[in-house]
């Protein structure tokens, strides 16, 4: 296979080498290699995927053709602060669309994409299994019931440096 | 092998255990209609994702329709091929395909040899009853191939020659859904990949999604253009397969009638690159002798084997693949790129005119051969030893637009001095062949004896590798040949890991050698037709009166006036090139 000219840190590297050896470099294993890239990178950039390709020994086409056919992957790197809009049943009948509205206002970006700063990123969930408090939204490991489209600039205050 | 009795159609049949539906009405005069399906039985290569469902037939018992070429037949197994409930459905599935595929079929440069097209007219479409949204896709232009995504179908056929058969990996089917869409890693364009334009995925694509870069018209503007002086060179394949555009048999020789059509295109001098090929092994076949030479005598640092380098797109391939290993494969440039520098060059001064004034077109199997000819190290002050690259396709329609009424055309010969070629020359076309010509040359300058027998017959076949061994009068030369970039990657990791102890290794990227290049007229699937082509090759060598390369009297007289000695000063220079390493990918935007 081709060298490649990689654009990653030796250490990152390194740990990258090591999640596709633990799955024996095996083709066959691509998906759950790539599950832990992304939890290591938080996001599944070409270098990383060129990477794989050639430890796997398997075209870096077809890596991008399983990426981007999953929609759990993503190529695009999350933000600091990912914030997720629950639009399981509950949330949904109480109103969570005009709270991801209202955050999709504030921050100029849709869902599934990050903001120019790198400091939020936007994303939808199903149920998180507290919908005694819908609707709800997640930001980063934090719950946030009841959140109402008034309440949403003040999460983002709360984060904003 | 175990044999079942199935009735297809009414008909009892019987065929061997795990004969597929398709197969086994075939073997009854029963065509089901198909369309992903892919079989070149010589080649042993198959596409059958079952993806279009085309070849739906009902199997009794069964609550869905089965797709017939994946389906195995079982004991007792009731298939009706076409009742009114596979009609129908065979009908819908093919219209909703229509609903995503534009209709510019009387501008598309497929038309009249699509496989979706010829369904269509074949299953009495006359409307597509499913209105809704297109995809679309941005075009993408390469030196050699453009990919027009709106029109792919998902056959995945282009996807599994590019990574199954070439191993070349740059195909792949990327995103989901109605966003689905066969692409270079990261949707990069071609010229961004790997890709090494072989073509495999043109010749195998059934509709307009993946075509070659036309330069007809490029061609009939030059033709047109009084200062300028245009001399066309043929492959050796091209003469092999061109009679097919015509509707004559697979197989029929037409190197008379197309010298014949050149000339009356208008082309100021009709040459041979089959004249190419002869100069090709004399600097070959001296650097394969030079290196065993050389390895007798005990030098350590010579590179053996020793590879062939004739074919562009295994020369792309062995640079984006295999950089370590750049100092093996022969120095010697193509015969296409040999012809345009020796006539730009030589036949450029005879005539007393300037490079500029010249333009050599070259009438290719291959699609590689454009991007090849389009490399700066052929060019001189910008200026490219070859201007165009047509292929076998190109130069048919470029026939039938000029009014050319092909099959009553007389035989003509090329004219002299890059014209004239040997048997030898004209194998190049089929896989085994160059190396096949080498032999007879290095043979005779490596014993200093004649040959009597020229036709080495353990160096032709389909198999995808082989190996062979020649007499070379008490040392034994050992060969080794492949076909297909999948079988020389095996070749390559075989040397790279010390386990094979060849002198001499050919390889041609398509499979078949150049007579399935991805240029020539489309084979729809029937590897009979390559077979054909191969004969029709070998057959012409046989009526040559020369068959050694070395024995060509105008190649030796080229020796004599121009260049010297081969492998000498000259030759170097205008003969031989290097290689790059084209393994780092491009920067990520």
């Amino acid at each position: 296979m081709a060298s490649i000219n990689i654009k990653l840190n030796i250490e990152k590297l390194g740990q990258l080498q090591a999640i596709c050896k633990e799955f024996n470099n095996d083709k066959g294993e691509l998906i759950n290699v790539l599950h832990k890239a992304q939890h290591l990178f938080g996001y599944l950039p070409a270098e990383v995927q060129e990477v794989i390709a050639h430890e796997l020994n398997t075209s870096a086409a077809h890596v991008y053709g399983v990426v981007t056919f999953y929609s759990f992957f993503t190529m695009t790197p999350k933000g600091e602060h990912p914030i997720s809009i629950c639009m399981g049943t509950a949330c949904y009948v109480r109103g969570a669309e005009k709270v991801l509205d209202e955050f999709k206002r504030i921050l100029k970006v849709k869902v599934g994409e990050t903001t120019p700063d790198g400091q939020f990123s936007l994303s939808c969930l199903r149920c998180v299994g507290a919908c005694g408090l819908a609707p709800v939204v997640l930001v980063g490991d934090k719950v946030f019931g009841r959140v109402a489209p008034d309440g949403v600039k003040d999460i983002i205050e709360e984060y904003s440096k | 092998m175990e044999m079942i009795k199935v009735t297809i159609d009414n008909k009892v049949i019987e065929v061997e255990k795990g004969t597929t539906i398709l197969d086994a009405a075939h073997t009854v005069g029963i065509n089901i209609p198909t369309l992903c399906y892919l079989h070149l039985h010589d080649l042993n290569i198959t596409n059958k994702p079952a993806g279009c469902r085309v070849c739906v037939v009902e199997v009794k018992g069964r609550r869905n329709l089965a797709p017939a070429c994946v389906t195995e037949c079982t004991p007792g197994m009731e298939v009706s091929t076409h009742n009114i409930r596979v009609l129908n459905s065979r009908k819908t599935v093919l219209e909703l395909i229509l609903s995503d595929h534009p209709t510019d079929c009387l501008i598309c440069p497929k038309s009249g040899s699509c496989d979706l097209q010829s369904l269509a007219q074949e299953m009495g479409i006359r409307q597509i009853r499913y209105e809704g949204e297109q995809s679309t896709y941005r075009e993408d232009t390469s030196p050699a191939i453009i990919r027009d995504v709106d029109k792919c179908i998902m056959c995945r056929r282009c996807e599994m020659m590019c990574n199954d058969v070439q191993t070349v990996g740059v195909l792949s089917a990327v995103n989901r859904g109605f966003m689905a869409v066969v692409a270079p890693a990261f949707e990069r364009n071609l010229d961004h990949s790997e890709c090494t334009y072989c073509g495999q995925c043109v010749a195998v694509c059934p509709t307009g999604a993946l075509t070659e870069v036309d330069h007809t018209n490029n061609v009939i503007r030059t033709l047109a253009d009084p200062s300028k002086t245009v001399i066309v060179q043929t492959a050796p394949a091209v003469r092999a397969a061109l009679g097919e555009e015509f509707g004559m048999e697979a197989g029929t020789l037409v190197t008379g009638k197309m010298a014949a059509a050149l000339r009356r295109l208008g082309f100021d001098y009709v040459f041979d690159t089959d004249f190419a090929a002869d100069l090709t092994i004399m600097e070959e076949g001296t650097e394969l002798l030079d290196r065993i030479t050389r390895h007798l005598k005990g030098d350590t640092t010579v590179k053996l084997p020793i590879l062939t380098s004739c074919c562009p797109g295994w020369v792309s391939f062995f640079e984006h693949q295999f950089p370590d290993m750049l100092d093996i494969p022969s120095t010697a440039r193509s015969p296409q790129q040999m012809f345009g520098s020796i006539a730009k060059t030589y036949f450029a001064e005879k005539l007393g005119i300037k490079r500029e004034n010249m333009v050599v077109v070259s009438i290719m199997p291959c699609l590689a051969k454009k991007y090849e000819c389009s490399r700066n190290e052929f060019k001189v002050d910008g200026n490219p030893d070859v201007d165009f690259a047509v292929s076998t396709r190109e130069l048919a329609h470029l026939i039938k637009q000029a009014n050319i009424n092909f099959l009553e055309l007389p035989d003509e010969d090329f004219d002299r001095p890059l014209g004239d070629s040997t048997g030898a020359a004209v194998i190049f076309g089929a896989t085994g062949g160059v190396i096949e010509a080498a032999t007879r040359t290095a043979y005779e300058v490596f014993t200093g004896k004649k040959l009597d027998k020229v036709d080495f017959e353990q160096l032709r076949g389909m198999e995808w590798i082989r190996r062979a061994e020649v007499d070379f009068d008490g040392f034994p030369i050992k060969i080794g040949i492949a076909h297909g970039l999948g079988n020389a990657r095996k070749l390559l990791e075989e040397i790279r890991d010390g386990k094979a102890d060849f002198h001499a290794i050919e390889i041609m990227a398509c499979p078949g050698g150049c007579i399935g290049g991805g240029g020539q007229p489309l084979h729809h699937g029937d590897s009979s037709i390559l077979k054909a082509r191969t004969a029709a090759l070998y057959r012409e060598d046989a009526g040559k009166a020369i068959r050694k390369s070395h024995e060509n009297p105008f190649i030796q007289k080229l020796y004599e006036d121009f260049l010297g000695k081969p492998c000498g000063h000259k030759s170097h220079h205008l003969l031989h090139t290097h290689y790059f390493d084209k393994s780092n990918p491009v920067e990520i935007e």
